[in-house]
């Protein structure tokens, strides 16, 4: 859909702002660029429509280089959407929105219905058609930017921080809109923030940028994972690798790895003891390979007070473990939903490796807010 | 009191003659601006095109601007003679800077990125011209004509000295004759009312003009 090949900008000869990118981005991605100020993503960005013409390379537009063809035609063949929205002030919401079928000399019919059709997608009504831009909220002006983006429908739409000047809980609600309007339309876009927690909530693949280069391209959830270096883990920036960890975390790295357990042909008198000696009121029953088979606790013991009873006819073995290697945010809501006080953890053959109890949900929750998310690296020792 | 009758006789017997000084008086008025405008929003476009001229031009408006009016005209009259031809070159200098400064103004403050997105939506320069820039700067540049024309009505009553007629030949009548204050108020009067008049109607012009509307 849109290719980059060794490109490289520079301004009168001085430092280059752009220096030999490669990027290769398919039909349907939203694609983020992020960066510090003065990285070149937005200068990225401005080369696909040639509002800045690249120096060296070629951009690939479906396979056309963009050089070759008429920067206007080439334009109005790509949306545009920028921070300042640029409504244009002495013209209708309704001449806002189709500008570029204006500029196409399209029928002043197809125009009625293709606005009329457009502005249904951001749900606002036919009223708002025959306004001015200054009569409408910032989050309204907005969504009429996009629309006018998208109203000769361009397969690839550029976006310079589009949301940035918009207050938090209107960006909010519009990058949720917009995120949900790419996905019905499939429309490619490229998307310029300095916001990471637009870039993550919003991209397919995020491009980190520094110094004209790429850093890094992933999508969110490897970037946070795995961070190419130092500086995308500080541009990331603590809080958020917390923050992000407890979504990508897996069982596995937080739980407890001595579970007291039983084995089912002991008798009751010995998980009593069992009990007793780890300051316990329940006891996973594992078998002599350590596959789990269920659990026994206090209530059980309770109800069954025959003390030479072994453990395997009175257990419960309706329990259900996670796997190691599955991600912690579903066992938290598999503890939390079923009110269970912890959960086993099995490898893939069935063997208990660990425990994650609400004890350790509360560590991670410290740790999110208080601690510097270190502990979550080494599992804590019970 | 007397002067008051004495204006109110001399109106009342030389009305028509009143009467074609001041439609000779806002024709030459009218025609210098119109003159200028046709010179200075074209180039006040093109000095806001190009910052590097706008300096020159606006310098060279300046000067045109310090030299006292009757000495321009007198100078202009040496080399086109008597008669409305130098009032009216007289005054499409003295509109010149205020239009151009206007225009390049009125082109200035046009918000950037409006013309950004204008130019990334496929506008080529002209209809980026014609479609943003100048219905954004009408309302500006009309400020700049209106100042010209009020200017140039003052401008024009010099006029007479160079034979061109208008309300500035009764008012040098006046002067003239003993006792001539009712003659001097009957060409004063009507000028200084041309000049509200058209200051009044050139602002309403301009507000219809301004391109934020309310809908």
């Amino acid at each position: 859909m849109l290719e980059f090949k060794q490109v490289t900008k520079r301004y009168n000869d001085e430092k280059a702002a752009v220096k030999g990118l490669n990027l290769k981005i398919d039909k349907g991605e939203f694609v983020c660029f992020i960066g510090p100020s003065g990285c070149g993503k937005t200068t990225t960005m401005k080369m696909v429509n040639r509002l800045i013409d690249s120096s060296e390379g070629s951009i690939l537009v479906n396979g056309k280089d963009i050089k070759k063809q008429d920067p206007v035609e080439l334009r109005r063949s790509i949306g545009y959407v920028i921070q300042q929205i640029g409504l244009m002030p002495h013209m209708t919401i309704k001449e806002n929105i189709v500008l570029v079928g204006t500029l196409l000399k399209w029928s002043e019919d197809r125009k009625d219905k293709r606005a009329k059709e457009l502005i249904k997608l951001v749900n606002m009504s036919e009223d708002y058609l025959e306004k001015y831009p200054h009569e409408l909220s910032g989050g309204q002006q907005q969504r009429i930017g996009v629309l006018r983006a998208l109203a000769a429908d361009p397969p690839l739409i550029l976006m310079d921080e589009p949301f940035g000047a918009l207050d938090p809980i209107t960006r909010d609600s519009l990058q949720e809109e917009f995120k949900k309007l790419q996905k019905e339309l499939h429309k490619t876009i490229v998307f310029v923030t300095h916001d990471m927690d637009e870039a993550l909530k919003l991209a397919d693949k995020v491009v980190i940028m520094r110094d004209g280069e790429i850093v890094q391209a992933d999508s969110p959830e490897e970037i946070l994972r795995n961070p190419a270096n130092e500086f995308v883990e500080q541009f990331l920036g603590k809080d958020r690798l917390i923050q992000g960890r407890p979504d990508v975390t897996t069982v596995g790295q937080i739980m407890l790895r001595s579970p007291a357990k039983i084995d089912v042909g002991d008798t009751m008198r010995a998980a009593i003891a069992k009990m007793r000696e780890r300051r316990v009121d329940s006891l996973l029953v594992v078998d002599s390979e350590n596959v789990l088979k269920g659990y026994i606790d206090v209530e059980i013991i309770n109800l069954n007070s025959k003390s030479n009873a072994s453990v395997y006819e009175v257990m419960e073995s309706n329990i259900s473990p996670v796997f190691e290697d599955s991600l912690l945010r579903d066992t938290v809501h598999k503890i939390l939903r079923r009110s269970a006080m912890y959960v086993p953890v099995v490898d893939k053959s069935h063997r208990v490796v660990g425990i994650v109890t609400r004890a350790s949900l509360a560590d991670i929750v410290y740790d999110t807010i208080w601690g510097d998310g270190l502990e979550l690296e080494k599992p804590v020792q019970q | 009191m007397e002067t008051w009758e004495q204006l109110v006789t001399y109106v009342s017997q030389n009305g028509s003659y009143i009467w074609v000084q001041f439609y000779r008086h806002f024709l030459m008025a009218a025609y210098g601006v119109f003159f200028a405008a046709i010179i200075s929003i074209p180039l006040g476009v093109l000095i806001s095109k190009y910052a590097k001229l706008s300096n020159w031009v606006l310098s060279l408006g300046s000067i045109i601007q310090t030299i006292p009016a009757l000495g321009a005209m007198a100078v202009l009259m040496i080399v086109m003679g008597l008669g409305t031809n130098t009032v009216v070159v007289t005054l499409m200098l003295y509109s010149i800077l205020p239009i151009t400064q206007n225009t390049y103004v009125g082109m200035k403050a046009v918000d950037k990125t409006i013309i950004e997105a204008g130019h990334a939506s496929g506008m080529t320069r002209f209809q980026l011209l014609r479609m943003v820039e100048l219905p954004l700067a009408i309302s500006v540049i009309m400020a700049g004509l209106r100042t010209a024309l009020v200017v140039g009505i003052g401008i024009a009553a010099i006029g007479a000295f160079v034979g061109a007629g208008g309300l500035g030949s009764i008012i040098i009548t006046g002067t003239n004759a003993t006792d001539g204050t009712a003659i001097i108020l009957a060409g004063a009067i009507p000028t200084a009312l041309m000049a509200i008049i058209a200051d009044l109607l050139m602002g309403w012009v301009e507000r219809k003009l301004h391109p934020i509307k309310a809908s």
